[in-house]
């Protein structure tokens, strides 16, 4: 089969449209065009019926019921919403939240917009593996805890944290739980009851929906969690976002939920296999490549690879013809490399050569082989090319040697 | 981030790749940058002590594509030159040759550095008596 380029393998990133979710999209932006607030005619009627479709769609995915489900114009608002909503409802219980450190910047920037109004908000470290230790969070809990942010699944490597131990915790001490399931939900069994979670952000365009839409799981019972709006209007979707409902997006984000609940088992398995064939052709052929997070806790369609003396954007710039990121300083604004990996431990040099590879629903084994050909070729080439991996072969340790501009920083 | 057509065109064929014996009085070695800061450049230039005419240069460059780049040219303008006319190379001339938009002015900036140091190690290395150590022209901004 002839390979189509460019391959898309950055899935964390985004995902394409499935076009079975686009079929079931399209009769509503023109002959079922109705606003689903408007009661007293067929038009609405209509709209409504599937707004309340999608929400069943959503809910079983994740062992919710559909009054649970609020929809927003994706995970970020939902977070804002979730954290925000939950500390103002709640500060006069207290002002202390806990998150930690490989967060998402729409956590991680919330919570630091809340300390600027009075909140205190604990960052938990994580460890090597990438996941947090609970017994540092059990400590961390005071009596002001109103609320614990963890994400399900890390977007750069795919780092599964302990969520139901996390429920259970704030179970008991009766604390609310907010998960980032952006990455998780569609991709591996969630289940709210068993996990504990009060609240839960979830994207469209990371499960194969469109963009512009996400939703917020909102418990209902044992307990009932209310949230103060930040946006207000209407009074739609209970009164805690406002703002005429995007019917094609809902639709869209209920068939993707839909298929994923079907597919999920088979595409996992099929996903975590490419994963392994992808890895494996990779650090079979390579030397020094290491792997950053737990491999036992990890979503299966993820991996990310350091691929020392190759600095990751030059990488990038061989393979041009895949897509994948990188953790190198290069490839953001800000000339830092990747927080997350820093928060893992991995060196800054190290942190520089790193790729997270997203394998996804639409990809191939004949993919996987070019990928995996391109990336092995293209480091051979780059560490030809580099100093480092020069000295390296000479027996010199680059890392105890002094640099000149190292101090600068 | 999209690259400019000669950076791009060095990346894919860069000049000078390699090593020269660094123990060879007339060779002199540039080291500079640093790996957590995502860049390191090694620069080598073979001076003829009677004409002070650099006769080879080679490099090796971790780092992003424009890093590879600067320091291609580098090796490019400096052959033939004499060490006064090299030492005249200013990042500037880099930044325009190459395109190279403001977040990678940085790597022009080492290459002019890695240029400095070999020569600077070179003229170390003949005894020559204005040898200075070698100081980076200006800190570069990572």
């Amino acid at each position: 089969m002839a390979i189509k380029l460019p391959i898309y393998m950055d899935n964390h990133a985004t995902t394409p449209v499935d076009p079975r979710v686009l079929d079931a999209m399209l009769p509503y932006f023109t002959e079922k065009f109705g606003n689903s607030a408007s009661r007293n005619h067929e038009f609405g009627w209509v709209a409504e019926e599937a707004v309340e479709n999608a929400r069943g769609q959503i809910a079983k995915l994740i062992n919710a019921t559909p009054k649970e489900i609020i929809f927003t114009s994706g995970a970020t608002e939902s977070t804002n919403l979730a954290i925000k909503g939950a500390a103002e409802m709640y500060r006069e219980k207290g002002n202390h939240i806990i998150t930690q450190v490989t967060e998402h910047k729409a956590t991680l920037d919330t919570c630091k917009r809340l300390e600027k109004y009075g909140y205190e908000v604990t960052y938990l470290p994580v460890q090597k593996d990438g996941r947090i230790n609970l017994d540092e969070l059990r400590k961390a809990i005071t009596p002001k805890t109103i609320l614990i942010s963890i994400m399900y699944a890390n977007n750069e490597i795919g780092v599964v944290q302990p969520i139901a131990e996390i429920g259970k915790i704030a179970k008991e001490k009766g604390i609310f739980f907010h998960v980032d399931g952006v990455q998780a939900v569609g991709k591996i069994p969630v289940d709210v009851q068993k996990d504990g979670i009060d609240l839960m952000s979830i994207s469209g365009h990371k499960i194969y929906g469109p963009k512009g839409i996400g939703a917020l799981y909102v418990r209902r019972k044992n307990p009932r969690v209310q949230l103060a709006a930040i946006i207000d209007g209407g009074g739609h979707e209970r009164g805690m976002r406002s703002g005429t409902l995007n019917v094609t997006g809902i639709v869209g984000l209920g068939k993707a939920c839909e298929i994923c609940q079907n597919e999920m088992a088979a595409e996992s398995e099929k996903l975590r296999k490419l994963r392994e064939r992808l890895t494996e052709r990779i650090m079979s052929r390579l030397d020094e490549t290491f792997i950053n997070g737990s491999m036992e806790h990890r979503l299966p369609h993820n991996i990310n690879i350091s691929f020392a003396f190759v600095e990751g954007e030059s990488l990038l710039m061989g393979i041009n013809d895949i897509a994948v990121s990188s953790g190198s300083a290069c490839t953001s604004a800000t000339l830092e490399p990747s927080y997350v990996l820093k928060a893992l431990g991995v060196g800054e040099d190290l942190a520089h050569t790193s790729i997270r590879f997203g394998i996804g629903r639409f990809n191939t084994a004949e993919e996987v082989d070019y990928v995996a050909d391109r990336v092995v070729e293209t480091v051979q080439r780059l560490r030809e090319l580099s100093p480092l991996y020069e000295m390296a072969k000479e027996g010199v340790d680059v890392s105890k040697m002094t640099w000149q501009t190292a101090a600068e920083h | 981030m999209a690259y400019s057509d000669k950076v791009i065109e060095h990346y894919n064929n860069p000049r000078n790749v390699g090593s020269l014996d660094k123990k060879d009085p007339n060779v002199g070695t540039g080291l500079v940058g640093a790996p957590e800061c995502g860049d390191v450049m090694k620069l080598q230039m073979k001076v003829n002590p009677d004409t002070r005419i650099i006769e080879e240069a080679k490099f090796k460059t971790f780092g992003c594509g424009s890093a590879i780049a600067s320091s291609s040219l580098a090796t490019e303008w400096v052959k033939g030159k004499t060490v006064e006319e090299a030492l005249a190379i200013k990042n500037t001339d880099i930044v325009r040759e190459l395109s190279l938009p403001p977040v990678k002015i940085h790597c022009s900036v080492l290459a002019e550095d890695a240029i400095k140091a070999a020569l600077s190690d070179w003229k170390k290395k003949q005894g020559d008596a204005e040898a200075k150590p070698a100081e980076p022209a200006t800190a570069a901004s990572h």
